[in-house]
């Protein structure tokens, strides 16, 4: 399979994306520079953390204009395979490609912290290898990870099983308690109406070997794998 | 003309940032205080004669970049030089 990892001015989670699906997934990656346009032959583009743009004017504001996004929408809408992590997720909301915005933490800090996340929904490209409701452990780094939809979009994500990851205890208690940055209904990762847009703010990337001290997060990449292998096939 | 626009965070979207600085505000004694927001302000030096134009122009840029219509309300004066 062959994966692209976007490169934007300011993501700095573009080298463990790329050494992820390169050397430990062993699968075929590049970068895409933001100003590159031409995604063919990809099947799965990954938008990285990080702070494009210097998160200067709201955090993927102005990443979310550049040339390669265009690119990406198109990609998409004909049923390619996005993930944005972290940043890249924020970036995701800014374009539209998946619904509501990211408001700063609750706490007004910078989180840098190991979470507990909750499965909420494994019938997804990217989630189809874990247990439903199988809790999972990851880093979260961000300032802007309180996210937030109005009353008829957070209806609509329920309604059509979009929110793929919540915030919870080791045990997948779902409280405030748990809750790092004050997300909406402790939301931690959703997915477009079509299931092919993955965004969420607990790094993957860095929770895909034992040596991390987890390797829980490696799950949605192979997740990503074997669906692809299987349409394939 | 220069233009001022100001960013604010809609009613409905809580503000933890104004929120902090009301406490802070209250901690130094002022009273009184029903809310604090905090937002934005983008200064714009711009080259044009027509206002309509020039008003017509920055509601695009706020649409298009500037503020996030989901959290985000704006309004700007123009003032001539």
């Amino acid at each position: 399979m062959k994966f692209g990892v976007v490169v934007f001015p300011g993501s700095n989670c573009d080298q463990d994306c790329l050494y992820v699906t390169r050397d430990v997934l062993k699968q075929s990656v590049k970068y895409i520079w933001h100003k590159d346009t031409n995604l063919d032959g990809l099947d799965c583009v990954i938008l990285p953390g990080g702070f494009s743009y210097g998160d200067y004017l709201r955090t993927g504001a102005i990443a979310r204009f550049s040339a390669v996004m265009k690119s990406i929408a198109g990609f998409a809408r004909k049923g390619g395979t996005v993930i944005g992590i972290c940043n890249g997720f924020q970036i995701l909301l800014e374009a539209g490609l998946l619904p509501g915005v990211m408001l700063r933490n609750k706490g007004l800090h910078f989180i840098c912290k190991h979470v507990y996340i909750k499965t909420e929904n494994n019938q997804t490209r990217f989630t189809n290898l874990y247990d439903r409701g199988q809790v999972l452990k990851m880093p979260v780094a961000h300032n802007e990870g309180n996210y937030y939809i109005d009353a008829a979009g957070l209806k609509d994500l329920k309604d059509n099983n979009q929110i793929i990851f919540r915030y919870c205890s080791p045990e997948g208690e779902l409280s405030g308690q748990f809750n790092p940055n004050g997300a909406l209904d402790n939301i931690a990762g959703i997915i477009n109406k079509k299931g092919n847009v993955l965004g969420m703010m607990p790094h993957p990337e860095r929770s895909s070997e034992k040596q991390l001290g987890t390797e829980d997060g490696c799950f949605i990449f192979k997740s990503i794998v074997k669906w692809l292998q299987m349409r394939k096939a | 003309m220069i233009v001022e626009i100001y960013i604010t965070l809609k009613k409905t979207v809580s503000d933890p940032q104004g929120l902090t600085v009301k406490h802070a505000l209250e901690s130094l004694g002022y009273k009184g205080l029903t809310d604090v927001r905090i937002g934005k302000l983008v200064i714009i030096e711009i080259n044009f004669k027509d206002k309509k134009r020039a008003e017509k122009e920055i509601n695009q840029m706020c649409k298009k970049l500037l503020a996030n219509p989901i959290i985000e309300d704006y309004h700007f004066k123009i003032k001539e030089q």
